[in-house]
């Protein structure tokens, strides 16, 4: 078993901060007392001398352009929760280290990630894309990994003879335990975890709790430490709340490109892609602004979604500025697993046609990108349906097509065509080149049609489809062109 | 710029020399037409204009030939806002493939901007062999845009433009004039890479 801790020591701030790439002073206020003080701030704010402990009132006469956010540990729950879902697709085994940390039992994925250092890396890179720090690290025991990664100890320790070594040397600040606690270890004379280790247990335990005895057996490796683990929820939604209001498109794509790379993760995790996404927009007044992406098939390509939210991004009209989005999507669908498409060539292609139908509709709308159709159904107007495009049962011979002479070109609706002594005219005389094709059916929906079909040609020799409407007044239509 | 190295542009062609044979173009069906195509054909990764005076010249039965060979190779087909409707039944008669069939209708009134970006998405992906389009006044930077798509994508670009384009300076490989003629349609080339013009060249309808 090899451990891996992702301690985020800035957790609180990042959930609002990590929405912005802005460096504004930006400082979170938590209740201490009666009185609000600052709890964290990020660089911009330290600069001007904020620091945590200060009062609010304070730190505001220090940095006047501060702005500070109310502690949110819902929130911070939340984003720990999302983050270990994302997680999930570096492992199976992850476990919550509430309130700021994760676990995530390693020893099984090294081959699958070709190794130690390249899984560090990627996790590493993984974590910072979604807006989180997070100091690793790696042990045999889950707590030892906790207490290493806390004590900002970045070297990675395979074995438990190492590990002990490391574990003395720790100052006892990595430990979670009340202040009491802390002061009572310190009037002791202890100032590292050898220094606790070295103690008669019996008495350590009735001064400390045997809580605290079990939790250095767990660390050395020297009691089991089973860590329940970490069951991502069904669906994905997972909100960001702004630092600042927003109102333009680009800062949005910002925030969304956070969303998209944790659902990404979501569903490699649960070898899932989604076909449809839905970005909420909230302002501080007014109904929130919906977008919904539909794709034509699953995907959990960061970069292809990314680019069609950004399309839909630039073509809303934002009526008012954005507080918080969220990203939902509902229904994931199992994908095939990846390896197997490097070897399928019909799937990459057919990837790249959906790409293409993906991007048109992202900017152009649904209805706007479509497949044609031909339809068994006698009368021309109904003999093609527009369908999704790639539908498969649009392939020919699926269909039977028409024997007379179809033309290239239809027009959407038949116009009626001008008689000039009795004939046709469209710009000129029209001269009826072959037909009549007698063409009538529909009885069975109620809209019954009867005519004659003739392929004309003008003095311009260019050629038309019109027709006889033999069941009205023998008007003459023009219903398509020869193109 | 020396004579020299002008003499060694690819863009650059010297009468007396033979028509180049370029990169394999699509045949067209019509080996009159084929013979006075460089690479054979309508060239691929390249953009081609066909000017006329209005839908139903015969500029789709032009195209048919290609297209359902492009079709039968798997390669998608895009109709970039079209003047009609591309109708189904007479494009799956004539041996092209409906589902692979891909009809974009930006459906503003004006969507030049929205038509272009959509034709050169479609010539770039890679996926489409051939992209046909209807741009209402395209400048010279857009059809140079496009151009470089068609050539990203390998893809075969048509424009159909209206006969006043002629006077135009336009990027595209090939350039035709379309005129309806009894019993066909008659063919003038107005641009041609490695090529003087030839006399106009008459395809017969086949229905």
């Amino acid at each position: 078993m090899l451990w891996l801790a992702l301690y985020l020591p800035h957790l609180p701030l990042e959930v609002v901060a990590r929405g912005s790439p802005a460096r504004t002073p930006l400082a979170i206020a938590a209740p201490d007392g009666q009185r609000q003080r600052i709890h964290a701030r990020n660089r911009a704010a330290a600069a001007a001398g904020v620091h945590p402990g200060l009062a609010v009132n304070t730190a505001l006469a220090l940095c006047p352009g501060l702005s500070i956010r109310a502690r949110d540990e819902a929130a911070e729950a939340e984003a720990l929760g999302r983050l270990a879902g994302w997680a999930g697709q570096f492992t199976s085994r992850v476990s919550l280290q509430p309130p700021a940390g994760l676990l995530l039992e390693i020893g099984a994925s090294l081959r699958l990630f070709g190794g130690l250092d390249t899984l560090l890396t990627r996790i590493g890179d993984g974590v910072e894309n979604l807006g989180y720090r997070a100091r690793p690290g790696v042990a045999p025991t889950p707590l030892g990994a906790w207490w290493l990664a806390r004590a900002g100890r970045r070297e990675t320790i395979t074995d438990l003879p190492a590990l002990s070594r490391a574990l003395h040397t720790l100052p006892l600040t990595v430990l979670e335990i009340s202040a009491k606690a802390r002061a009572e270890l310190r009037g002791l004379g202890l100032r590292r975890l050898g220094d606790c280790v070295r103690l008669p247990r019996a008495g350590l335990a009735k001064r400390f709790g045997p809580a605290f005895v079990t939790d250095l057996d767990r660390a050395f490796g020297l009691q089991p430490d089973p860590r329940p683990r970490f069951a991502p929820p069904e669906r994905f939604e997972s909100r960001l709340e702004l630092p600042a209001e927003v109102d333009d498109s680009t800062a949005l794509v910002f925030a969304a490109r956070r969303l998209v790379v944790e659902l990404c993760g979501f569903l490699i995790a649960r070898g899932a892609g989604v076909s449809s996404l839905e970005l909420t927009l909230d302002h501080r007044r007014g109904p929130p602004t919906s977008l919904h992406l539909g794709l034509v098939s699953p995907t959990r390509e960061p970069d292809h979604l990314l680019g069609l939210l950004r399309e839909r991004l630039e073509r809303c009209p934002l009526n008012a500025p954005v507080e918080s989005i969220a990203l939902r999507a509902d229904r994931p669908q199992a994908l095939a697993a990846q390896p197997a498409a490097l070897f399928d060539k019909g799937d990459s292609e057919k990837g790249d046609w959906q790409h293409l139908v993906e991007r048109l509709r992202a900017r152009l709308g649904e209805a706007a990108v479509t497949g044609l159709c031909p339809h068994d159904d006698h009368r021309p107007e109904h003999a093609w349906r527009p369908c999704p495009p790639g539908t498969e049962t649009a392939r020919r011979k699926a269909v039977p097509l028409p024997e007379g002479v179809r033309p290239l070109w239809l027009l959407e609706e038949p116009t009626a065509l001008r008689l000039v002594d009795g004939r046709p005219w469209l710009g000129g005389e029209l001269r009826l080149r072959r037909g009549p094709e007698r063409i009538e059916s529909g009885w069975w929906d109620g809209i019954e049609a009867r005519r004659d079909y003739f392929i004309a040609e003008n003095q311009g020799n260019e050629r038309y489809w019109i027709y006889r409407d033999l069941e009205g007044d023998g008007a003459w239509y023009l219903h398509g062109v020869f193109g | 710029m020396s004579l020299e190295s002008l003499l060694q542009r690819a863009d650059l062609w010297r009468g007396g020399e033979p028509v180049r044979r370029g990169p394999a173009g699509v045949p067209t069906g019509s080996e009159a037409l084929d013979a006075e195509l460089p690479g054979g054909g309508w060239p691929r990764g390249a953009l081609t204009e066909l000017l006329l005076a209005r839908p139903g010249a015969g500029e789709l039965g032009l195209l048919l030939p290609a297209l359902a060979r492009l079709s039968a190779e798997d390669r998608w087909l895009a109709w970039i806002d079209p003047p009609h409707l591309p109708y189904a039944p007479a494009l799956a008669s004539a041996g092209i493939d409906p589902a692979r069939t891909l009809l974009v209708r930006p459906g503003r009134t004006d969507n030049s901007a929205e038509m272009l970006w959509a034709m050169e998405q479609a010539l770039r992906a890679g996926t489409c062999g051939a992209v046909l389009g209807w741009p209402a006044a395209p400048n010279h930077r857009a059809l140079r845009r496009l151009q470089l798509a068609a050539e990203h994508g390998a893809a075969v670009g048509i424009l159909f433009r209206p006969l006043s384009a002629a006077d135009q300076a336009s990027p595209a490989a090939l350039r035709l004039r379309l005129e309806p003629a009894a019993g066909g349609l008659r063919l003038h080339l107005l641009k041609r890479r490695g090529g003087w013009g030839v006399r106009p060249i008459f395809l017969p309808t086949v229905v």
